[in-house]
């Protein structure tokens, strides 16, 4: 027998008395449902503090855990338009609006320029907060100009991926950024300038078959979902339950798609490994 | 002979002439002049049917299991044609094939996305949803084809890439964006034919060239209309009107400049006179490899990926921070040191995307004969 027992079921409290803690002050994992504060979490690399967990982050957040302080944001005043004038149970520029108020955001990614240790690297990092990462005009459009940006100033190019795929609503317009992406990433790659691709949860569908998976070097944050078709279709399709951690970084890297994994906190560690070994300035000279 | 749903009308005419055919078979008495007019009939009902196809009506008909596939085409359009299997690493696709042939005197490397033609041989091919082998296979040959300076044609007709087990643990993704990334820097001319279905990167996937046709009853878009809707719609009932939001025939793919034209098919569609399609085809190959093959390759190259890095719709937002809602269309976005910064794609901003709703004429004057 019990000490305490219930005389009525369900909650008795009213609403008004309900005691709400403030947002944005306590995070709970969404892996382990620890609770942290806030500021912890920040200072632990937004990272669960028993688990480990990587939350997921903006572009902004990585700017500020590669970059030695100062950093430039470029492009960002390119935006989308309506090409097909898309409409499903929304139209596509009521889908933007609330985008750009949810998000704070002008579109999926962000390209910046700063130093990591030193040593410069343009970055273009993703969103996952606008409409899911998705990749439209204007994420290729960037792209390829950070891209040309490196060219021009022989700076190594990075891009942090973070996308469910291709943006719906600009139907064959997105599905025509994986070959602009693909095609200017082949021309900094004949001019000698190093690219590299960080893989974030999640990165699926056009985005991880086409830039995500052509980087001289690849690599991801652990137990990041990474594929071409996401789960629920691949169920869908063979009508099986799938593997224990398919589709992880860890699955990605045991069958030979990944050339490591790092953890958050020493990202920057590891790039500034990278940019010391892969020295475009460095490259030309020795050519010469 | 298979009838879709809004071609009904024709079934009765169909079997009506048939009986008449029969009859005349049989000698007795003439009845040429009842066959000529019924003739007629189905002629000007099916000029009328299909004046006004609606999208998703092209849509069905790309997969009408009659319709000619890859290897059919290839047979009919090549000489000497050996068919190469295998991408040296792990298999042979079946969804995929390909090999080297003579094209009007000209050999090339031509391979697609191949369909199976009955219940068999879909199993047998995957419905043409190709592995990642499959897209290893499709590179290889067009390496071959660099190395000989070979032309190389490509002909689509995917549902999609295969989402399966195996296909993401050998690199599904990994598989296209290495064509993809391939393709652009091929030193060789590359002509692209959606022959029927268009999905999504499984059709990228051996699909960047330096020019892109569409048959004329096909799709090209990011998604099939079915997944669309039951993305979108969180229903699969929409399909109609994903295909219709989705805008992805021929005729809004060219108006959007993400394909260069629209090849004419026979009326009724490819699958009604399958040899003349294959001729349309045949000598529509002819006309532009001979443009192509007149580049030198630098120049090829670097026209390839300027097409490319132009696709795409952009505006340029003013900027007036804190306030989305003023952005200002611009004609041509903020221009960039690089002589080659892509300059979003602008030849006409009129919406002529949004217009084509209606019925897209058929402006194809490609096909010749």
């Amino acid at each position: 027998m019990g000490w305490f027992k219930r005389l009525k079921d369900g909650i008795q409290t009213a609403t008004k008395f309900k005691k709400e803690a403030p947002d944005g002050l306590w995070h709970q994992c969404k892996n382990c449902s620890e609770t942290s504060t806030m500021k912890e979490l920040k200072e632990n690399y937004f990272k669960c503090l028993s688990c480990n967990h990587h939350t997921r982050i903006g572009s902004h957040d990585y700017f500020d855990i590669i970059f030695d302080g100062q950093f430039t944001v470029h492009f960002d005043d390119i935006i989308s338009e309506d090409p097909l004038e898309f409409v499903d149970v929304k139209t596509y520029p009521e889908r933007l609006e609330a985008a750009y108020k949810k998000s704070g955001l002008t579109d999926a990614i962000s390209v910046a320029k700063g130093k990591v240790s030193r040593k410069p690297l343009i970055v273009a990092a993703m969103d996952f907060s606008f409409i899911g990462g998705s990749m439209g005009s204007v994420v290729g459009e960037r792209i390829a100009r950070g891209i040309d940006m490196a060219i021009a100033e022989r700076i190594p190019f990075m891009i942090i991926s973070k996308s469910g795929g291709a943006r719906m609503m600009e139907a064959a317009f997105s599905l025509m950024q994986m070959a602009k992406t693909s095609a200017k990433l082949s021309q900094l790659a004949k001019e000698g300038i190093p690219y590299f691709s960080f893989l974030t949860d999640p990165t699926t569908g056009g985005v991880s078959a086409s830039f995500a998976m052509l980087g001289d070097v690849n690599f991801a944050e652990p137990n990041a979902l990474i594929g071409f078709a996401g789960p629920r279709v691949i169920k869908e399709t063979i009508k099986q339950e799938l593997p224990e951690g398919f589709q992880t970084s860890e699955f990605l890297l045991e069958h030979g798609f990944l050339d490591f994994i790092v953890d958050r906190s020493e990202l920057k560690a590891r790039l500034a490994d990278l940019l010391t070994v892969f020295d475009p300035s460095k490259m030309e000279e020795a050519e010469s | 002979m298979v009838f879709l749903e809004f071609e009904r009308p024709l079934e009765s005419l169909h079997e009506q002439l048939e009986k008449f055919q029969q009859i005349e078979a049989e000698g007795d008495i003439d009845v040429s002049d009842k066959i000529d007019e019924l003739q007629k009939k189905i002629n000007n009902k099916r000029k009328e049917i299909f004046e006004s196809l609606s999208r998703w009506e092209r849509v069905q008909l790309s997969r009408h299991p009659q319709r000619p596939y890859t290897l059919y085409y290839i047979n009919e359009m090549c000489k000497n044609f050996v068919e190469l299997h295998g991408d040296r690493t792990f298999k042979d696709d079946k969804a995929i094939v390909g090999g080297i042939g003579k094209i009007n005197g000209q050999s090339c490397v031509i391979m697609g996305h191949q369909k199976g033609v009955n219940t068999k041989m879909r199993q047998f091919r995957n419905f043409g949803m190709a592995n990642p082998e499959g897209y290893r296979k499709a590179l290889r040959l067009m390496k071959l084809a660099e190395r000989f300076s070979l032309p190389v044609i490509c002909l689509i007709d995917t549902p999609g890439a295969y989402p399966g087990i195996e296909a993401e643990e050998r690199g599904q993704a990994e598989a296209i964006a290495r064509n993809l990334f391939e393709m652009a820097q091929l030193r060789t001319p590359i002509l692209c034919y959606v022959i029927g279905e268009g999905a999504s990167g499984g059709a990228l996937g051996i699909g960047l060239g330096d020019r892109v046709f569409m048959m004329e009853n096909t799709w090209y878009s990011v998604i099939s209309p079915e997944s669309c809707s039951s993305i979108l719609w969180r229903s699969w009932d929409y399909k109609e009107k994903a295909a219709e939001s989705l805008k992805l025939t021929p005729e809004d793919m060219m108006s959007f400049g993400l394909v260069d034209d629209v090849v004419k098919e026979p009326l009724g569609g490819a699958h009604t006179d399958r040899e003349k399609m294959a001729r349309i085809l045949r000598l529509h190959i002819k006309k532009e490899l001979q443009d192509l093959m007149a580049i030198d390759k630098d120049t090829l190259v670097t026209q390839r990926i300027d097409k490319y890095s132009k696709m795409g719709r952009v505006a340029v937002h003013t900027m007036d921070e804190k306030n989305p809602d003023s952005k200002e269309e611009n004609d041509s976005p903020a221009e960039k040191a690089d002589k080659k910064a892509p300059k979003a794609k602008k030849e006409s901003k009129t919406k002529k995307a949004s217009t084509s709703k209606s019925k897209a004429t058929e402006k194809s004057d490609a096909a010749e004969k």
